[in-house]
């Protein structure tokens, strides 16, 4: 009678052993034929972004990883920036009260009558966009938004992508972690191209 | 200035302001307003700051890791039997998981990442995660739940802790013990819906690794681990859903730590060791009454379990409501819905948001119905698993194993080892 027992119980044991195996391997079986052999990363469509700010605040490392990115090529090396001066300024100088960029993270440079150069300090940007949002309905919309991968760690659930009013960030490839405004085609190129 | 050349400077005016104005309502345009000028003092132009991630190849480096810790822990668990070398190898986990790899990803929050990739055809998972998922359940289903003992960098932190741990009442500990299940339900269908990610959200110790967090966050942490000191692992008991998973392995599992090498002398040191109170005592032999007294309850029981998942769905589905506002659009649908005069508030960024992308009130209105209605369904699994989680508890009170030593549980034990050094029984 014992035995009997024990031997019942071993039986029970292993079948379920078994049906446990085979339900996790089922899961991941069926996980692995969705998967994608690639590793992604978070990044902000810079077409999509609508400058509200919460990129600054809203990233869980107290460094925001977005960061102002100046896309050179689309730039017009303009005196009277958009993106560095506050509307409505009396003299084009660098003065502190001048800046639109809280923390002066911009650098000016004169390049040659009459184009200027500007350069983003990257350790002083936090991400608020402020300047994004003056060249974007200023200027070329060159300076935009992105997630420097040195600084993000690449959370299971973007803390930012979920604040993101816009729904600007989404997954890419890890091989091309950056979406540089001239450097990619959107996804939808009529939505955008179009608009004009 | 003839009259001639005034009119032609004004039209000259009007059409420059034509244009610029033009040009300003364009402003999705990514026509330059203002081209690129071509250098004469031969500037080179710099290009745009863009770091690359970690590479790929790492990502693998962490599965090695993973399985080379759980292999470790496996043995030192089972054949070494050594609670020091399972306490080193938890300070290493707690180092690389941890500090190093910044508890991203781990086992816990990569139940969500399955769930949405298996309701969202959309979502591709990588590889790594998928693994990290399965790997740490296969070899609780050989081994027992080492993972959580030694690998499992939330678990040792809290293991690492524990002072002074007082003992918590049975019925207490099999009420809290229903906290998990809920937990686990609710990640699922927030995760499957593709609303948020509670688990990550919501991970007290992440910003120990990360070096800061949000206040809250902080302070979840803090409250975590001092109550660690006296309810040893409290996440792992009370909250993690993984553990959920890994106790079915573990309960199941092939081979599981013993507390003693040998013959057990029925000494009850051991029971003294467990700081998680997860060591069943000896059973006495129980009457002939008894028995059938019990069999008769553990029948009615059984019989009652349909009608715990039938309440439970019922239950559950009535507040679908309440849970759906967890997605977004539902959430800003239901917003607008009873206070419309938002839509004049410009303050409000999500709204304001929402009115300037040109989508219609009845598009959003027509999105959010259709998550409502997923949350309806996932609702009713969600309250029908938790019937059924509470009936097989009330049932198994009557279901008397037969014990003649003192033995670990093993859906709850950790396999931390304190009871196999405290056993005096050595070979």
């Amino acid at each position: 009678m014992g035995d009997k027992k024990v031997n019942r119980r071993d039986f029970i044991n292993s079948t379920m052993r078994l049906t446990a195996a085979v339900a996790v391997g089922g899961l991941a079986g069926m996980a692995v034929g969705k998967s994608n052999s690639g590793q992604y990363v978070w990044q902000i469509d810079p077409f999509e972004c609508t400058q509200c700010g919460r990129c600054a605040t809203e990233c869980v490392l107290s460094e925001s990883a977005v960061k102002c990115v100046h896309a050179y090529d689309l730039c017009g090396y303009c005196d009277l920036c958009g993106g560095y001066f506050k509307p409505g300024v009396k003299n084009l100088e660098t003065a502190a009260e001048y800046q639109l960029c809280p923390t002066a993270a911009i650098e000016r440079k004169f390049i040659e009558e009459p184009y200027f150069e500007y350069v983003i300090k990257k350790d002083l940007c936090i991400g608020c966009a402020k300047c994004v949002a003056g060249c974007t309905s200023f200027g070329n919309g060159s300076l935009h938004l992105q997630i420097l991968h040195d600084i993000c760690v690449d959370c299971n659930e973007c803390a930012i992508a979920r604040a993101c009013p816009s729904d600007a960030i989404r997954r890419v490839p890890a091989d091309d972690p950056y979406l540089i405004k001239g450097n990619f085609s959107p996804d939808e190129p009529a939505e955008w191209v179009n608009k004009s | 200035m003839t009259n001639n050349q005034r009119n032609r400077t004004i039209l000259n005016r009007i059409v420059f302001i034509l244009l610029f104005s033009m040009l300003a309502i364009s402003s999705f345009a990514q026509t330059q307003r203002f081209p690129k000028p071509e250098f004469e003092t031969g500037y080179s132009q710099p290009s745009p700051d863009t770091p690359e991630p970690r590479a790929l190849g790492i990502e693998y480096l962490d599965v090695l890791v993973l399985v080379l810790a759980l292999s470790l822990a496996s043995w030192l668990a089972i054949r070494k039997r050594s609670r020091k070398g399972l306490m080193w190898l938890s300070v290493f986990s707690l180092l690389y998981f941890g500090f190093y790899r910044l508890g991203c990803v781990c086992s816990i929050g990569a139940i969500q990442n399955v769930a949405l990739t298996l309701s969202d055809p959309a979502y591709a998972i990588s590889i790594p995660i998928i693994l990290f998922f399965v790997l740490p359940l296969l070899f609780t289903l050989f081994f027992g739940r080492t993972f959580c003992a030694s690998v499992c960098p939330l678990g040792v932190l809290q293991d690492l802790v524990i002072v002074k741990p007082i003992h918590i009442k049975p019925w207490l500990q099999k009420a809290l013990g229903l906290i998990p299940y809920i937990y686990l339900g609710l990640a699922v269908l927030l995760a499957a819906t593709g609303s948020d990610f509670i688990i990550c959200r919501y991970d007290p110790f992440i910003g120990f690794f990360r070096m800061g967090a949000s206040f809250t966050m902080i302070l979840l942490g803090v409250v975590f681990v001092l109550m660690g000191l006296f309810v040893a692992r409290p996440y792992c008991r009370f909250l993690c859903p993984y553990g959920v998973l890994l106790g079915w392995m573990s309960r199941f599992s092939k081979s599981h730590l013993s507390i003693t090498p040998a013959e057990c002398i029925q000494c009850k040191l051991c029971e003294h060791s467990c700081p998680f109170d997860v060591i069943d005592e000896p059973t006495e032999e129980l009457k002939h009454e008894e028995k059938i007294k019990n069999r008769k309850r553990f029948t009615i029981f059984a019989l009652l379990i349909p009608v715990w998942m039938f309440l439970g769905g019922l239950a559950l589905s009535g507040v679908h409501g309440f849970l759906a506002k967890a997605h977004p659009d539902v959430y800003l649908a239901e917003l607008l819905i009873k206070n419309p005069g938002l839509k004049n508030d410009t303050e409000n960024l999500d709204v304001q948001t929402f009115l300037a992308s040109g989508k219609t009130m009845e598009q959003l209105v027509s999105e959010a119905s259709v998550v409502k209605s997923e949350y309806y369904t996932g609702s009713w699994i969600l309250g029908v698993f938790l019937g059924l989680v509470i009936g097989v508890m009330l049932m198994n009170q009557f279901i008397v194993r037969k014990r003649t030593d003192y033995e670990p549980n093993k859906t709850g034990c950790f396999s931390c080892g304190r009871c196999m050094d405290y056993c005096p029984v050595k070979k």
